[in-house]
């Protein structure tokens, strides 16, 4: 029976172990945000994880948004209005549900996309590293740091990605519009021209009678 | 050992319970219907996670598990066209492998049969992509990797993810080069055109008008 309660203890501090990893994740999501609406996440974290949040406007009207961070008491963490980016990094004091909502209630006709990253914990460890209770050799920790260096280089790569999504995003509504307008103006000039020599006519018609 | 078995077990259970919890999550109405948009290069894996509860007025919280209730998930690619639209449980994981670059849209709707909006219902979502999809440890146990070896792959996977984003950057640029080559074609054209049609059209009416006063014998 002592066999079977070490395999439970074990067991049990297997997962502790998961769960605490468990705690760590991170998302990134882009959605649409319709006009004046409002969309919040939510997220359970316990005291003490670093947290950060960070988001961005890709496409719409003036491009800006109203962010509200708030704690599970409800208190303010973080607020912005009408930003286009914002980033913030917090430790929470208190475990319990945080939720960020994102409103776009100004807008009266144009809807947003909206990039948000919420990262809770750092990156999970792979397996096997920092298990060992032995200092790092000289590969491991090169091998770390070129790790976090590509880290970096992703992220980067993500934040020109927004960028130019958006530069790319305008000149694609320029380009239709341009066409857009072309046409409209062409028939404009037709029913003009075309109208003025009718109301011309008219008023001769007139006083021959 | 002075823990007794059965209250070790009930801790167990609780801990079981705490690590099966997603991350993020967000609330949608039955019949509604959630979009997400995952921009990505070619060739690159997409997995998402998702928990599906029920809104539970008993209690005032939600169901911790609801069997009888499914998730529509609908991914799209940028030309428009399904790839997955399958209905799965309420609680899964779907895995996607994008042919095109570009936009994909994953929708979310529950595959709930009311017709007016019914209850909340909370959905668990995390989706990772590239090479934050590759499950580590699996791959550990299946090629008996050392650290090392694995910390080397996870290098790998990762400068790939980075040589495909930097591919699929060329491709937008181009794109974006296009259509800026195409807008100023068309604002040359349309002024050119204007020109000629105003001249034409002034010529017309004039020729008109003309024609019109010398038959009222005006001119």
């Amino acid at each position: 029976m002592l066999n079977m309660e070490k395999r439970l203890v074990g067991l049990a501090f297997l997962l502790v172990w998961s769960a605490v990893i468990n705690v760590t994740c991170g998302v990134e999501l882009t959605f649409e945000l319709p006009d004046n609406a409002k969309e919040c996440f939510y997220e359970d974290i316990e005291k003490g994880t670093e947290s950060s949040l960070e988001f961005q406007v890709v496409t719409g009207g003036h491009y800006d948004v109203d962010v509200i961070l708030e704690g599970p008491s409800r208190q303010i963490l973080y607020r912005e209005i009408k930003q286009q980016y914002g980033q913030f990094q917090f430790t929470p004091e208190h475990s319990g549900t945080y939720q960020v909502c994102f409103s776009n209630e100004f807008s009266t006709f144009s809807h947003k996309l909206i990039y948000v990253d919420f990262q809770v914990g750092d990156e999970p460890q792979l397996p096997g590293v920092g298990e060992h209770f032995t200092a790092m050799t000289q590969m491991e920790s090169s091998s770390q740091k070129i790790h976090e260096d590509l880290n970096s280089v992703i992220d980067y790569q993500t934040h020109h990605r927004l960028r130019e999504a958006q530069g790319r995003k305008r000149a694609e509504d320029l380009n239709e519009r341009v066409l857009f307008w072309a046409m409209g103006e062409t028939l404009g000039i037709l029913v003009i021209a075309v109208g003025q020599v009718m109301i011309l006519k008219n008023f001769f018609a007139d006083k021959k009678k | 050992m002075f823990f007794n078995r059965r209250s070790l077990l009930l801790f167990i259970s609780f801990l079981s319970v705490l690590s099966f919890t997603h991350g993020l999550y967000f609330h949608i109405g039955e019949t509604e219907r959630k979009c997400f948009i995952e921009e990505i290069p070619d060739d690159t894996i997409v997995t998402g996670n998702y928990k599906l509860q029920l809104f539970d007025p008993r209690t005032g919280g939600f169901m911790p598990s609801s069997p009888g209730l499914g998730m529509h998930v609908e991914i799209r690619d940028p030309d428009d066209k399904p790839i997955l639209s399958r209905v799965y449980s309420s609680e899964g994981r779907f895995t996607f492998t994008s042919h095109t670059p570009g936009e994909h849209v994953i929708c979310l709707y529950s595959n709930s049969t009311k017709w007016f909006s019914g209850s909340q219902l909370r959905v668990h979502f995390d989706i990772q992509v590239g090479e934050h999809a590759i499950d580590y440890a699996n791959v550990a146990q299946k090629e008996k990797l050392t650290e090392l070896q694995l910390r080397v792959r996870q290098l790998l996977d990762q400068v790939d993810q980075i040589a495909k984003e930097q591919n699929y950057q060329r491709y937008r640029e181009e794109r974006f080069r296009q259509t800026s080559e195409s807008t100023n074609q068309r604002v040359l054209w349309w002024s050119i055109g204007q020109v000629f049609i105003l001249m034409i059209m002034g010529f017309w009416q004039m020729r008109h008008l003309k024609s019109f006063f010398e038959a009222k014998k005006l001119v």
